[in-house]
């Protein structure tokens, strides 16, 4: 009994060649900020995996995931966080690589089953080193309500023109809520809004590398005009929108009170259990029709091990899996929205999330502006563009003045800006 | 042979207290001189650096956090300026309406007025956000039921009252404290010269202006300081309500969330343990810099007065 323990053990753990292991019951803990995704990490995910290896045992422990990077930070400090950690992308964890808190996971076996593209969140500036596994992407657009959209007859807009058509037919009817976004929580109107619409703007990562060569600035034109067309939205989300939380907004659209939602694909499978008309998708509309469009397909969680872990071969072992094709088709088909980086084939089962995946057919993909590098310093880009988005929605300033406010900033402590 | 003379050692005593004091060091005096100690340091490529009043340097005169930090600081100034307009008066006159003998079920009164300082802050954040809400509150319906729906604004999504619509929620959750400070207060108050002031014809309204009001100042003033104390140490309303972020555009951000935010970071922005030390420490010196003014100033006068 305990021979073939070993002998599983090893055949598992590729990676640990002759190097002697315990034969002893390892338990994992990992951490994450996806405290919806509980259920599915315990009744699908790890017994998934506990079937295959069941010499280790697997324990999900999600914190709230405002507070995740503060709360990870303080047990990476004080040695009591989890052997695997789930890894937000770019500089929080890119920090927490640097300060030795996150293995180097470069010779990883199941590394290979990714492009450099989906490593590029989890890897230094240089790409030398990549320290966590790509889990997820999420991938930014519009989800509608199909029976409103009959009701008020118009057909899914293509140009921005008719997107504000569609959204003044709806102003005009009454009704609906034309659009179901507030700007209380203030990281929606950046987040859905300015880099959901944007990258039809600046080209996606033509302009996005620009900005970080400091090519170009965000005063350009391609970095303004999102910010004119976030400013024509005030009057399309309801009244009151100013105190509308991201749970209200939510609701709104689920109760078929809205007629469109700004959305990450991260919604879908709340929406799913909520809704009860049939929802579609529309990827941001370009402003000319023929226009390539571009997309926000952003990478946005990974997971990687704990450098500190008293199990590294359980965890090997484990984000070896995670790794793997069957990691990849269990998580994408229990979480429809939340796309597979690796290079395998997944099919998805929901025709919501089908819908969004198909836009990385036809539309030029990037990632959010503001999370590689350019959020480093203080003032910090993402969150002023929180700021200087809601600013605008809700009129306080002019789209000019709020590119030339983000553009000082990142002038103040980005070289290449200067 | 000992002297006879020496006084027994008390170990009863020393015994007695190491639970209390050893608790108290290692979680408040502790803390509290490493966060002063932390303020002086900076983090530069990994390595901790000694450098002495730098961040407090940046803090007031780097235009970036010294406007953060007089935004925050203002706001501090704003929510305690109406809890001492608006929270003590109103506890005081509830006291003194609790206190009139002719007042029925007052137990009652004085038990629902208490309770709201008993629900937990994030209790009272998320139901005064749930009430107020424009989209779900009741707020709007019970202004439209007696015709002043034109009043209704959505309050907390609002530069401009956001922070009073705040602190008018701090005031309705812990107006109870000094109702039942100046309540006890006047219950302490010997009938013999309210009696007397009736020989010589004070009574009702003039018996609490030039009796009783006398009388409870020195209650009022130590309910002040223990506003201003708990006021330049809020936090946990504005975070229960608003996010980290202390929204609409920081109209609400006190210095408790710009500290939160500076020291364990928020979103992409990554925690600044040393900056956020050196806010925590500005804190500290700006409460104990109050609370001396109240004990030199105020207090050493109230007593002159009452002796």
């Amino acid at each position: 009994m305990h021979k073939n323990t070993f002998k599983g053990l090893f055949l598992a753990t590729t990676l640990l060649g002759a190097s002697a292991a315990t034969a002893q019951q390892a338990e994992l803990t990992i951490e994450s900020w996806r405290n919806d995704d509980l259920a599915i990490w315990q009744d699908k995910i790890i017994p998934a995996f506990e079937a295959q290896h069941p010499d280790i045992s697997v324990r999900f422990t999600p914190s709230a995931p405002a507070e995740y990077n503060a709360v990870l930070n303080s047990k990476l400090d004080a040695g009591s966080a989890g052997d695997i950690i789930t890894c937000r992308p770019f500089d929080a964890s890119l920090a927490l690589f640097e300060a030795g808190r996150l293995a180097d996971l470069s010779d990883l076996e199941g590394m290979s089953n990714f492009s450099d593209v989906a490593k590029s969140g989890w890897s230094t500036d240089d790409g030398s080193a990549t320290y966590c596994v790509p889990m997820a992407s999420v991938i930014h657009g519009f989800i509608y309500n199909k029976d409103a959209f009959e009701e008020v007859g118009v057909a899914v807009p293509q140009t921005e023109e008719e997107f504000f058509a569609v959204l003044e037919a709806f102003k005009e009817d009454g009704n609906y809520i034309p659009m179901a976004m507030g700007t209380n929580d203030q990281w929606e109107a950046a987040t859905m809004g300015y880099n959901n619409i944007g990258p039809n703007y600046w080209k996606g990562e033509e302009g996005r590398m620009a900005l970080i060569a400091g090519e170009q600035k965000l005063t350009d034109e391609g970095w303004v005009a999102p910010f004119r067309q976030l400013a024509k939205w005030g009057a399309y989300l309801g009244d009151g929108f100013e105190a509308q939380t991201y749970p209200d907004s939510q609701n709104i659209f689920t109760l078929g009170r809205a007629a469109i939602y700004p959305a990450g694909s991260w919604e879908i499978s709340g929406f799913n259990a909520l809704a009860d008309f049939e929802m579609g998708a529309f990827h941001p509309p370009v402003q000319n029709a023929g226009d390539t469009c571009y997309i926000s397909d952003h990478t946005d969680i990974g997971i990687g091990m704990n450098a500190a872990t008293e199990n590294p071969e359980a965890a090997m072992t484990f984000l070896n899996w995670v790794a793997s094709s069957e990691f990849s088709n269990i998580f994408a088909n229990s979480l429809p929205g939340f796309f597979p980086l690796s290079k395998a084939d997944v099919a998805l089962e929901d025709p919501l999330a089908q819908e969004f995946i198909s836009w990385r057919g036809k539309c030029e993909s990037s990632i959010r502006s503001t999370y590689q590098i350019l959020s480093r310093g203080t003032p910090n880009l993402e969150n002023e563009t929180w700021n200087a988005s809601v600013a605008v929605i809700k009129g306080d300033e002019s789209p000019e003045d709020a590119a030339q406010r983000l553009q000082d900033g990142l002038a103040l402590w980005y070289t290449p800006q200067q | 042979m000992p002297a006879p003379s020496k006084p027994k050692t008390r170990w009863h005593i020393a015994v007695f207290l190491a639970p209390a004091v050893l608790v108290y060091t290692a979680v408040m005096i502790y803390p509290l001189f490493n966060t002063l100690r932390l303020a002086l340091y900076a983090e530069v490529d990994q390595q901790r650096i000694w450098v002495g009043l730098q961040n407090f340097q940046t803090l007031f005169g780097d235009a970036i956090w010294s406007e953060q930090f007089w935004n925050a600081l203002g706001n501090n100034a704003w929510f305690f300026l109406i809890h001492m307009l608006v929270q003590n008066p109103i506890g005081i006159a509830l006291a003194a309406l609790l206190s009139s003998p002719r007042l029925r079920f007052s137990a009652f009164y004085r038990s629902a007025i208490f309770i709201p300082t008993i629900l937990s802050f994030v209790i009272v954040g998320f139901a005064w956000k749930l009430i107020l809400s424009p989209i779900w509150g009741i707020a709007p319906g019970m202004l439209d039921a007696i015709g002043l729906k034109f009043l209704y604004q959505p309050w907390l999504g609002k530069e401009e009252y956001a922070l009073t619509t705040l602190s008018l929620v701090s005031v309705w959750q812990y107006v109870g404290i000094p109702m039942m400070l100046i309540y006890a207060a006047l219950l302490s108050i010997p009938d013999e010269i309210l009696e007397a002031g009736e020989c010589d014809g004070i009574t009702g309204m003039s018996a609490f202006w030039k009796i009783k009001l006398p009388l409870i100042l020195p209650s009022i003033g130590i309910i002040s300081v223990l506003t201003f104390v708990a006021n330049f140490n809020a936090f946990d309303l504005i975070y229960a309500a608003q996010g980290a972020l202390a929204g609409p555009d920081f109209s609400t951000d006190i210095l408790g969330t710009f500290m939160y935010r500076t020291f364990f970071g928020f979103q992409l922005q990554l925690g600044d343990p040393h900056m956020g030390s050196a806010i925590a420490s500005a804190m500290f010196g700006i409460i104990l810099i109050g609370v001396c003014t109240y004990l030199f100033g105020i207090q050493r006068r109230l007593r002159n007065y009452q002796f």
